[in-house]
This record gives C-alpha cells, sequence and structure tokens, in this order.
C-alpha cells in the first residue's frame, strides 16, 4: 500500500508542477496584454495593438496547453485521492465547483470572442473581451487558493457523524484570513514570470536587431512590471504570506528558516545545508538577529525552532522544504536587482544599447518559473505530513482501491504524454517568436 | 433537497452531451465530411470558438458532483480509475489537436492533427457511452462504498463485469451513433457545398445506427435491470421521456428527409436530452447502483452533503448559472450564421 501512496502522490507532484508552468504565464500574460490594449487605447499607438495580437498568439498557445494539463488535476482529486475527497469534499467541493462555473465559463467563452472577435467587437468591446479573460484567469486562481488555504490552515467546517467535514460558514470559507497573502503573492509571482518572459522575448529582438520598434516595447512595459512585480511579490505579499506560516504553522516556519534551536535574537539563515543527522546547519552564512526583527520586528525577540515541536508534527522533507524556500527568497531578490539595473537603465535611455544588460534580460526567463515552483513546493512540503492541516494525514488520503500497478501504468503515461506536449508546445512558441509581431496577423 | 441536487447535476451532464457533444460528432465525421484543407478549416471553424466553454459543463458537472456527493464522485472516480485517466488523454489529445492543426502551414502536420482530433474524439465517445453503460449496469460496490473494476474481464456482464464488456458496449455504440447524426445535422446546419451535403449523408446513415443500438440498450437493460423499469411504473409522468426520445428520432428523421438541417439539430437534441433525462429518472434515487448487494448501492440520501453546504451552493449556483446563460448567449450570437473562409492565418 505504501507504494501506491508514493505512486499517488509522485503522480500529482508531476502533473500539478508541470500544469502550473501554463497558468502562471495566463494569469500574467493576461494582465499584461490588458496594459497593452490599454496603452493602445490611451495613445492610439497602432505598435501596442500589434503587440498585443502578437501575445495573444502566444496566450492562445499557452493557455491551451493550460486548459489540456488542467484537467487532470480536477480529476485526480477524485481517482488518486478518494479518501480525501470523501473526508473534505464538503468543503473543498464548494470551491473547486465554484471555479468551473464563476471562471471557467467565464474565461473560456471570452477567450473566444477575444481571439476571433477583434473586428466584430470594436475597439473598446476589444479591450473588454481581455479584461473578461483576465477576470477569468484570476478568478480561477481565487478559488484554488481558497481551496489550498483551507487546506493549509482549516476553518469553516463543521463534522459529520460519518466524520466527513462540511462546510458550516460559506464567507468564512471564501475569506480565510490565510488567502489574502497567499493569493496577491501567488498572482504577484505569476505577473514577474509574464515580465520577465515579455522582457526576454523583447531583449532577443533588440539583440538580434530585427522587429526592433516591437523590442523597444516589449523590454519597456516588460521591465515596468518586473520592477513592480519583483518588488511586491517580496514586500508585503511576501513578508506577509511568511508571518501566515509563522502564526499558523510554527513548525513549518521553524523547518523552512532551517532554524533547530528556538532562541532570542534568532539569525536569517543565507545559505547553509540542514544536517538531519546532527540537528543543525552546516556550512552557515547568516545575518544575526534578523530572523527574530523580521518576524517579531525585534531584534531579541524568541523564535521557536524544530525541537521545540514533537518531532512526529515535523515536515516530512526538512532539507527539500528549506532549499526550495531559499532558492525562492534568493532568485527573489536577483529578481529585484535584474529589473531595478533595467529600469535605471531605461530611465537614463542607454538600456536599448547596452548589450549586456539586454543578454542578462534575454536569459533570465527560466527563473521565474522556477522560483514560482519552489514557492508551491515550499507551500506544499511545509504542509506535510498533512493533507489537511492537523485533521487528515496524507497517508490516510489516497485511494483504498487503486493499486501500486494501475497508478504505475498512468504515471508513465502522463510523463510520456507531458514529454511530447513540452516539446509541442517549445516548438511553436518559438516558431510564432521568429514570425515576429509584424506578421502575427491583423484584425480579424 | 438532495433530490434537487440530483435532477441539477443530471442536467449539467446532460448540457455536457448536449453542447459538446455536436462538437464531439463534428470530430467523427471530420475525415469523411471534409476532404480538403479549406473545408477541414470550415469544419474547425464551425467549433473552434465554442469547443473549450462546452467541453467546461464536463468540469462544472465534475466539480458540483464532488460538493454534493463526495462519496459518489470519491467512489466512482477511484473505481473507474483506468478508463478515466484514458478519458482525460483523450480530452487532451483532442483539445491539442483543435488548437496546434492550425499553427503550421503543413500538410503533413495538418493531416497527423485531423486524424488525431477524429480518432480522439469517436473515442472518446464510445468510453463516455460505456461510462454511462457502467452506472446503468451497476458496479461491485462493497459495504464501504468503493469499488474497482478491471477494463475488461471476460466481456461477459456475469459472473464477473467489466468496464467494457458486451452490454457497455451497446452503450459506447448508440453514443457513437447519437452523436454521429448531432455533430452531422450542427455541421450541416453550419456549413454549405460539399461539405454539408456529406454530412447530411452521414446523419442519414447514422440515423439507423442510432435506432437498432437504442433498441438493443433499451431491450438488454430491461432484461437486466427489470427494477429501473419500477420509477416508471409508478409515476406515469416519466413516460413523457421516452415519448420525447421517440418525438426526436423520428423528428430527425423526417427534417433529414425534408433537408431542414437546423429542425434535425434540435431534433437530435430533443433526443438527447430525452434519453439522458429518461436515464436519469429510471435511475432515482440511485447515483451508483451496486450488482451485488442492492443495500451497497450510492444513493441520494446516503452520500448527499450537510443540508447547509446544499443550501448555498444552490445560492451561487443559481448566480452562476445566470451569468452563464449570458455568455453562452452572446457567443453563440456573435458567432451565428453559416461559417466563413477564413482569411489569411485568422482563426483554424
Amino acid at each position: 500500500m505504501e507504494d501506491a501512496l508514493l505512486i499517488d502522490r509522485v503522480q500529482f507532484a508531476f502533473t500539478i508542477m508541470y500544469h502550473y508552468l501554463f497558468p502562471q504565464l495566463t494569469m500574467g500574460l493576461g494582465l499584461l496584454i490588458v496594459v497593452l490594449k490599454g496603452l493602445f487605447l490611451w495613445k492610439k499607438d497602432e505598435r501596442y495593438n500589434q503587440s498585443a495580437r502578437f501575445w495573444a498568439k502566444i496566450f492562445a498557445i499557452n493557455f491551451a496547453v493550460g486548459v489540456v494539463t488542467g484537467i487532470p488535476m480536477e480529476f485526480q482529486f477524485g481517482t488518486n485521492w478518494a479518501r480525501f475527497s470523501t473526508f473534505a469534499g464538503g468543503v473543498i467541493g464548494q470551491t473547486l465547483a465554484m471555479e468551473g462555473v464563476f471562471a471557467f465559463f467565464l474565461e473560456s467563452s471570452f477567450l473566444g470572442l477575444f481571439l476571433f472577435g477583434e473586428k466584430k467587437l470594436g475597439r473598446s468591446g476589444h479591450f473588454l473581451a481581455a479584461v473578461m479573460v483576465f477576470l477569468g484567469s484570476w478568478l480561477s486562481g481565487y478559488f484554488i487558493i481558497a481551496t489550498n488555504a483551507w487546506m493549509q490552515h482549516p476553518l469553516a467546517y463543521a463534522a459529520a457523524t460519518d466524520g466527513s467535514l462540511h462546510v458550516s460558514d460559506y464567507w468564512g470559507l471564501l475569506l480565510n484570513p490565510w488567502i489574502g497573502w497567499q493569493y496577491t503573492h501567488n498572482m504577484i509571482g505569476a505577473v514577474v514570470t509574464a515580465a520577465f518572459v515579455m522582457t526576454s522575448v523583447g531583449a532577443f529582438y533588440l539583440l538580434s536587431n530585427r522587429n526592433v520598434e516591437y523590442g523597444k516595447v516589449f523590454v519597456r512595459v516588460g521591465v515596468g512590471a518586473g520592477l513592480i512585480g519583483s518588488l511586491l511579490v517580496a514586500f508585503p505579499t511576501g513578508d506577509g504570506q511568511v508571518k501566515n506560516v509563522a502564526t499558523y504553522q510554527p513548525v513549518t516556519f521553524a523547518g523552512m528558516e532551517g532554524l533547530f534551536e528556538s532562541k532570542e535574537g534568532a539569525e536569517l539563515m543565507l545559505i547553509g545545508q540542514p544536517d538531519m543527522e546532527k540537528l543543525r546547519m552546516d556550512n552557515p552564512l547568516y545575518v544575526p538577529q534578523l530572523l527574530s526583527f523580521l518576524t517579531h520586528y525585534r531584534w531579541t525577540a524568541e523564535v521557536k525552532g524544530l525541537q521545540a515541536f514533537p518531532k512526529e508534527q515535523w515536515p516530512t522533507n526538512i532539507p527539500l522544504l528549506y532549499y526550495s524556500y531559499h532558492i525562492m527568497v534568493g532568485l527573489g531578490t536577483i529578481f529585484m536587482a535584474i529589473m531595478a539595473l533595467a529600469a535605471f537603465l531605461l530611465w537614463k535611455k542607454k538600456l536599448y544599447q547596452a548589450r549586456w544588460a539586454l543578454w542578462i534580460l534575454l536569459l533570465a526567463f527560466p527563473f521565474p518559473y522556477i522560483a514560482n515552483t519552489a514557492g508551491w513546493m515550499t507551500a506544499e512540503l511545509g504542509r506535510q505530513p498533512w493533507l489537511v492541516y492537523g485533521l487528515m494525514r496524507t497517508l490516510h488520503g489516497a485511494s483504498p482501491t487503486v493499486s501500486a500497478g494501475n497508478g504505475l501504468f498512468t504515471l508513465l503515461g502522463f510523463l510520456g504524454m507531458y514529454f511530447v506536449i513540452g516539446v509541442l508546445f517549445l516548438f511553436l512558441v518559438v516558431k510564432r517568436i521568429n514570425q515576429g509581431p509584424e506578421n502575427a496577423g491583423s484584425a480579424h | 433537497m438532495e433530490t434537487l441536487w440530483f435532477v441539477l447535476v443530471s442536467f449539467m451532464l446532460t448540457m455536457y452531451v448536449v453542447l459538446d457533444g455536436f462538437d464531439l460528432g463534428a470530430g467523427i465525421i471530420h475525415l469523411y465530411a471534409a476532404k480538403t484543407d479549406v473545408e477541414r478549416r470550415l469544419i474547425l471553424n464551425a467549433i473552434g470558438p465554442v469547443w473549450d466553454g462546452n467541453e467546461v459543463w464536463i468540469l462544472a458537472a465534475g466539480g458540483t458532483l464532488y460538493f454534493a456527493f463526495p462519496l459518489v464522485y470519491a467512489s466512482s472516480f477511484s473505481g473507474f480509475y483506468l478508463p478515466l485517466i484514458m478519458i482525460l488523454w483523450l480530452l487532451m489529445s483532442r483539445g491539442l489537436s483543435i488548437e496546434f492543426r492550425h499553427q503550421v502551414d503543413n500538410p503533413l502536420w495538418r493531416n497527423f492533427w485531423d486524424v488525431m482530433f477524429s480518432l480522439s474524439s469517436g473515442l472518446l465517445v464510445i468510453f463516455l457511452g460505456a461510462a454511462l453503460g457502467n452506472v446503468i449496469r451497476g458496479v461491485p460496490l462493497s459495504k464501504d462504498g468503493y469499488f474497482f473494476e478491471p477494463l475488461w474481464t471476460t466481456f461477459t456482464v456475469v459472473p464477473e463485469s467489466g468496464i467494457l464488456d458486451w452490454y457497455t458496449v451497446i452503450f459506447g455504440l448508440v453514443a457513437l451513433f447519437t452523436l454521429t447524426v448531432h455533430g452531422s445535422s450542427y455541421v450541416a446546419m453550419k456549413t454549405e457545398g460539399d461539405v454539408q451535403t456529406r454530412s447530411r449523408f452521414a446523419a442519414g446513415k447514422a440515423w439507423w445506427g442510432v435506432m437498432a443500438t437504442t433498441i438493443a440498450g433499451i431491450t438488454t437493460t430491461f432484461a437486466l435491470r427489470p427494477e429501473l423499469l419500477n420509477n416508471f411504473t409508478k409515476h406515469y409522468w416519466g413516460l413523457l421521456f421516452p415519448l420525447a426520445a421517440l418525438l426526436g428520432l423520428s423528428g430527425v428523421w423526417y427534417h433529414f428527409r425534408k433537408g431542414q438541417d437546423t429542425r434535425m439539430f434540435l431534433s437530435s437534441t430533443l433526443f438527447i436530452l430525452a434519453m439522458l433525462g429518461g436515464t436519469a429518472f429510471a435511475l432515482y434515487p440511485n447515483l451508483l447502483t451496486s450488482s451485488t448487494d442492492p443495500s451497497a448501492s450510492l444513493t441520494i440520501h446516503n452520500t448527499a452533503a450537510q443540508p447547509y453546504g446544499l443550501g448555498v451552493g444552490l445560492s451561487w449556483w443559481i448566480v452562476g448559472m445566470v451569468l452563464v446563460s449570458g455568455y453562452f448567449i452572446y457567443v453563440y450570437r456573435s458567432f451565428r450564421g453559416k461559417v466563413a473562409l477564413p482569411t489569411e492565418d485568422a482563426g483554424y
């Protein structure tokens, strides 16, 4: 039975991590396309509109892959996590069903209009369609975060006689205090991804001296969004989310920060490797007392370390949790530096000629994907060993009747299929980028 | 309240079959009805702006089943593990076929996705039909509400059933023929010329298949599960479903002969509504019937979520459906009429 559980976990982890590579661009790009369409309406400059058309083409490819890799997610709650679904369906079934009814219909209906209806809808109508697609994707994100927030910090439920949980306070579920920072942090993370992708394509055009006018638009809009996004993703949203974890899951917080012993004036670990045998950090590089200050705004405040909690409450994989969190924070810091530098050069009117800086912008686009993935790994590894924090262990959530052999069959199938989809996706996006914005079609 | 949610979940699944049904059916006849690249783009343009929205119905229906009857969702999804994951793979292949085909202007690329589109549409319909067959036939539920069925055993219904046996294969074929008629009449309604002629022809031929398989399906069902007649004998108004189905089926033939595509499509819609409505009526109050021990069946009474959740669910569901109707009416109005040939790289 442990084999089956492991396969269920690997399959969910793999399919969700792969899936989320696409919605983060969808949600971020949805906003940037609205910005481009808005700039077009405001400045009456056709280049902005043509840029929006170009990005709509990439958006459509990305959206299609996001949709098809998203379908298995909702199904897997039932197929692989039947016990969890029976236990918690009376609560999270609400948010998942609302996602379908309120977000998916909105998104899919207006995407068709946005992609095929520019002529029919007129300028403002087409702008409105873009706004609706953006709203749909951000609403979808809200319901998913509300679902995850409940698993991280369950509330607003009552238990039935058979032990299953049912929602008892609708607005309590939708306004879970966990949601606010996690949602804003996550959505701005998506904007950072889209901003880096747009900047990267712009830098590519400038460096290779083609579509230069569009390259400048992409770099300008991308750096603007990237600078604002990189700042907001760290403060206040990232900071707020860490405080959520420190308040509601203190043992997770200790694991993330690599703090083994409780202490007054705890240090902020920058680099180091958790040594789970000796229960200490190897090769530590840290800033003394900073963790206490960041968490409680007092240099000598006490922060609880892992040792303050019984071992069976510790996150299952502390080193991976610690690395995920530090990779996310480290990359986030680098993003701020890159975007601040690019914005400074842009302000000095030197960026378009500074090839070294454009090279950095060109090559930086994979890292926000890594940071977003690492962020989600932090959230999910931090929740372990719980499936619903404090209420249900992951071990007890899997389907009772699905054997390891059947699970492996579908896991291998997903691996093969997603590999092919990845190759096709890259091929099509590279092809669009090569065709360039001039050839992205006209109004139709 | 449980009964209401039984009706609403059935309604959403029926909407899925009616709406996604026509673009699935268009996929089934795709290779036959459209021979050239231009013709195939016509068919894809006819479903292009709406197929994704249509498919959302099955996601929304799944989500609604999840919150209204959590145990049924958990039990059926894990019990039908392999076929459901295969349905997912088919849904994925099909979605990619529609969205990727037009991205590259190369005959090999386009041929590949055309075949993929048609194949995955056909297989999906057969799988979904067989799934319905399984729900009607019942599954070997244990006392705790779970079961697991292999893909096939010996293809006989007794003593050991599989996802695929001769009974569920009949339902796979009912679905295949029904949605071929449905999709063909939709394509005929949206196109002109050769594509329209071939679609009408396909609808006429498939109609005979609907007749034959439906009769086979109904007679074997009542032979296998005579208790499914009970609701009809208890509540005579339930006989409206078979009557409406009959009206729909003869309407398809009548309007086919007259060459009235829109009316043929509406008749086919009536047939699907009546057949699925009748099935839900006959199964009530069972959501998943146990084939081994009737007391282990999952009914609306032993699986429904708590009244508070069902109550708030109803309020947002109504708001949501008003919005959804708005979107659908707006989108279908925007793309009404015959599809025109796309210019340059616009559309599909």
